[in-house]
Parts: structure tokens; sequence; C-alpha cells
């Protein structure tokens, strides 16, 4: 597919946030958003985690499942890979820093049933990226993500100490919330298409 | 087709195999801190295996911190210092310590994993804690929320503690829990009863051990605890004593009057216990009857919510008003607070504001 790097990797970020426009990876979105700084640990797991294991899923599709015509075991490939690849990074940061261990710590093991992880390593596929374009287009939608759910922590921090009537409250608000984040960030699709 | 099939599942498997394989290895490697050796107070040495925290390896060598939570980091009870080797100080830790404990390299063992050699120390006092297996001989109601539970010692057959101290409870398994849980109970029976010790519960709505106690724990089954700890202790002096308790606050300080009894004490002391209705109140009789045999000693319950027609002859209101009618030399007297923090607090500001010195005032929280 002929389309720069760079565009590839802006519009992942902005115009085709894989959160708000494929509503992916809600569930881990819709909890941890209590709190800018818990939200701020999620995302740089989730933008950590996308672009390494985008990378790595693409050598195993392209080199084992494709050369051996084993296309179709691409969803239960990729997720072996993803568990592997979070409890190897879990083991390699309690290591070297405990420090960040602690604050990301609780978070690396929720992302590894993340659906956008999963997600972008489709996307990849169904799209056909090349290599440079799917490590972009994995680190881009990392940070989107990151962007997205920063985006509504820090409404809901405020909408917490307003009144909210009570069939509103919780999830109901957030899932509003995020349709009208969705809305705003679609004005933005024109500048670049991606999918 | 089976020739197919086969590959399918023969590279699955060597993929997952292979991945399984690379953890193994970063599970020996990387996760594998070898020997790690345990200096305490500069004398003794524990040789362990690194990678577990602090807390639960001091634990497999029977040497017990005090810990409400069981290591989840929730409770900042097993402060131990840690001179060399702890790492760098972790966010988790943070909320429970203050500037001055920072500075004195003091860390929550629970929280700091052990991986090199690593030098603590702890209060000697913490070696005379042991693991204690016992049969619950009696549980009886105090009020409508509030249960006293005796226990004998089964092995070791001896506890050798002052009053005031708590012993830590282990609720096992069960219905309402998928893990044992440990919680901090205060020893209500007097020091000079070695063999059998009492706790008063009250019990917490949703609270796991409480609940526990409460429900499903029979007369003559085994219970383990671990104890005892704590620094809430009488002073050995001749000052005044005001006591003040709210709840269940009154299990400690039945321990330190029933001490005080015994040693026929001479010391002027007072006992303010606060409750909401009379239905809260419990071991009146107790309490009267030391009245009689302490010369010095008054009990004053005071009731928050007094319903009409309840009878209540007694005190009304909060603990706070009643204070000053009874510190008569502010330098000299001590005061022992037992229970919510909030009560706490508020006594507190009262005992401070009578001049009663911040070193004379000793408390035991229960959050």
């Amino acid at each position: 597919m002929e389309i720069s790097v760079f565009i590839l990797f802006m519009a992942a970020v902005f115009t085709s946030n894989i959160l708000l426009t494929n509503f992916l990876g809600m569930c881990s979105y819709l909890s941890v958003s209590k709190q800018i700084e818990s939200s701020i640990g999620l995302g740089i797991a989730v933008f950590f985690v996308m672009t390494c294991t985008t990378a790595l899923n693409y050598a195993v599709y392209y080199f084992i499942l494709v050369p051996l015509d084993l296309v179709y075991l691409q969803y239960i490939i990729f997720i072996i890979v993803i568990a592997a690849f979070v409890q190897l990074t879990e083991m390699v940061i309690e290591r070297f820093s405990p420090v960040l261990y602690y604050s990301l710590g609780i978070f690396l093991p929720l992302i590894t049933v993340n659906c956008a992880i999963l997600g972008v390593s489709l996307f990849m596929i169904i799209r056909h990226y090349t290599f440079i374009q799917s490590v972009a287009f994995g680190a881009g939608s990392g940070i989107g993500w990151m962007l997205a759910i920063l985006a509504l922590a820090g409404i809901r921090e405020r909408v917490n100490e307003k009144f909210v009537p009570a069939g509103l409250r919780g999830a109901a608000l957030s899932l509003i919330i995020t349709g009208i984040m969705a809305l705003g960030f679609i004005g933005l699709s024109g500048i670049a298409v991606i999918q | 087709m089976i020739l197919s099939i086969l590959v399918t599942i023969g590279i699955a498997a060597g993929i997952g195999g292979f991945l399984a394989l690379l953890l193994v290895i970063a599970e020996s490697t990387l996760a594998n801190y070898g020997e790690c050796k345990i200096t305490i107070n500069g004398k003794k040495e524990l040789r362990v295996k690194g990678g577990s925290s602090l807390l639960t390896l001091l634990n497999n060598n029977k040497i017990f911190l005090s810990s409400a939570c069981g290591g989840r980091g929730s409770c900042g009870f097993c402060k131990c210092k840690v001179l060399e080797g702890g790492g760098p100080l972790l966010p988790t830790e943070t909320p429970f310590l203050d500037e001055e404990e920072k500075k004195n390299n003091v860390r929550l063992a629970c929280q700091v994993k052990v991986k090199q050699d690593i030098k603590i120390e702890i209060p000697e006092d913490i070696f005379a804690v042991q693991e204690f297996t016992g049969k619950v001989t009696k549980i009886r109601d105090l009020t409508y929320d509030i249960k006293e539970m005796s226990i004998e010692l089964t092995t070791p057959k001896k506890i050798d503690f002052k009053a005031g101290q708590y012993v830590q409870f282990v609720a096992p398994r069960y219905e309402k829990s998928r893990q044992p849980v440990t919680r901090a109970y205060s020893i209500s029976s007097s020091p000079e009863k070695k063999n059998t010790i009492q706790l008063i519960i009250k019990k917490v709505p949703e609270g796991l051990c409480t609940t526990y106690i409460h429900e499903y724990l029979k007369e003559g089954d085994t219970v383990f605890f671990t104890g005892p700890f704590g620094d809430f202790i009488i002073k050995d002096t001749q000052n005044d004593m005001l006591f003040a308790a709210g709840g269940s606050g009154k299990a400690p300080i039945k321990s330190m009057l029933e001490f005080l009894n015994t040693h026929s004490s001479k010391r002027r002391m007072v006992y303010f216990f606060g409750a909401r209705t009379k239905k809260d109140l419990y071991l009146t009789d107790l309490f009267e009857k030391l009245e009689n045999e302490l010369k010095n000693f008054v009990y004053v319950p005071i009731l928050s919510q007094t319903e009409e027609n309840s009878g209540w002859k007694g005190k009304t209101g909060y603990i706070m008003p009643y204070l000053k009618e009874y510190v008569k030399d502010a330098a000299h007297t001590e005061a022992y607070l037992c229970g919510s923090p909030g009560m706490i607090d508020a006594v507190k500001k009262e005992l401070l504001e009578l001049k009663i010195s911040d070193d004379n005032i000793f408390y035991d929280s229960f959050s």
C-alpha cells in the first residue's frame, strides 16, 4: 500500500485513532480512566507493547505463517506472541527498573487481553503494510490510544466534582463522552484516510 | 490431508513451545537472583533464595514482622530499616512513610524484593514474636455486633505479652474469601493468663475476617495467629492515667486495667467509653467490679444517642467535653486512646488543648 510512513503515523494517532474510530480496547479504557496518573501508566504500557508486538507479529506472519500456508492460524499465534512478549517484558522491567515495574506492573498483564493490541496486528495484515509502515502504525495507534484515555481521564476527573444524574453515572456517561470525542476526531478525518 | 493437519499442529505447538522455552530461560536467568544474605541488626544472618519479598522471606524464617494486610502494601505495618541493598524507594511505599522515615531508610518489607545481599534493622522484640496454634474454647455475644472469643493455646502452650499488645489472626479460605486473610486484634485478657487469650471482635459489614469469626467459626475449631505485636503498652510511671475508647476499642484497655488490678495499682485512673446507644455498651459489670476493687479508678460510659424512655442516667454526647473534669495535673497525666482514627484525632486535639504533652498520649488506631 502506497502511503508515506509519516502520514500513516499521524493518521493512526489522530484521524484513524484505534480507540475512537474502531472502538477497540474499550474494557481497560473504561476501567482505568478514573485518574490521569494511572491512565498515563497504562497508556505508556500499551504504546510500548503495541509497537513491539506489531513488529514481532509481522516477522512471525511473513516468515513463518505465509511460507507454510498457515495464515488462518494468525489469531491464535498473534495472541500467544503478545502474551509471551508481555510476560518477558515484565521480567526484564522487574530486574532492571523496580520503580517502573511498580508503576506499570499492574497494567502489563491487563494488556495481554487488550483487543486493540491484537487489532493493530490484524489491520497490519489486512491492509498489507510493509514492515516500516507496520511499526509506524503500531506506534501511532499506541500513542493515539494513550491520547484518548488521557482525554477521558481528564474529563472524568472534572466530571467527578460535579453533580451527575444517577442514571448517567459511571460507564454510561463515559460512553457518551467517548462518543462525543469520537465525533470530534472524525472532524479531522478529511486530512488523511487510511482505512 | 492428514499431513497438513499434522503440520499445522506441529507449527502451532512449535511456536508455542519456542516461546514457552524462551520464558523458562528468562525465568531462570532474569528472574533468578541466586542465594542472597539477609543481615539483621548486624548480627543474625539468613541465607535465602532471592526473588521474593523481604516480608515473605523473614516469615519463612520464623521472624514475624507485623502485617495486617498480608503483604498487599495496604496497611503499612511491616516497616523496617533497610540499610543496604533494598533498591530505590517505590511509589507503592511513599504514601506510608513520612519525611523522617524516608531519611532513615525505613521501608515496607512487603514491597522490598530481595535481589542481592541486604542489611536490615528491626526492633529486638520482633524476635519474641511466635506463631501460635490454638483451640476456640468459647465464643459469646457481648452486644448485637460484638463477640468475645477465647482461645486456648495448643502449640506453643504459653504466650508472653504486655497488656495492650495485639495478635494477628489468620482467617483461612472460606466461602467469602478465596485466600487466607490476616487481621490484627488486640488481646483483651490479662497478661497474667498465659495459656488462654481473649479477643473482642466487632463485626465489620463485608469484612472478610470478622465475618468469618462471627458467622463461620465455631467453638472447638483450630485457629492460627502470630504475636504479640505493638507498643501500645502501659508506661511504668506513677502518673495519672486517662483511658478513652470507642466500639471494640475496649479490648486493650480491659487487658491493661486487669493487669493494673492484679498489681493493685494506686495510680489515679479514669476510663471514658464512648458508645452510640445503650445496646452498644458491654462488659459493664466487669468495669463496675474493677471500680470497686481499684481504689482510684472510675468508669465513665458516655452515650451519643439516647432515646427517650431509655432510662439512661449517665453522661451523654461525646467524650471530649468531659475530659477536662478529670485532668488535674496535666504534666503528670498519661492518655491511652483506642478506637477509630476520627475519635482518636478528636480526643487527642482536646487533650493537647488541656496541655497534656504529645509524648504522653499513646494510641492504637483501629482502621
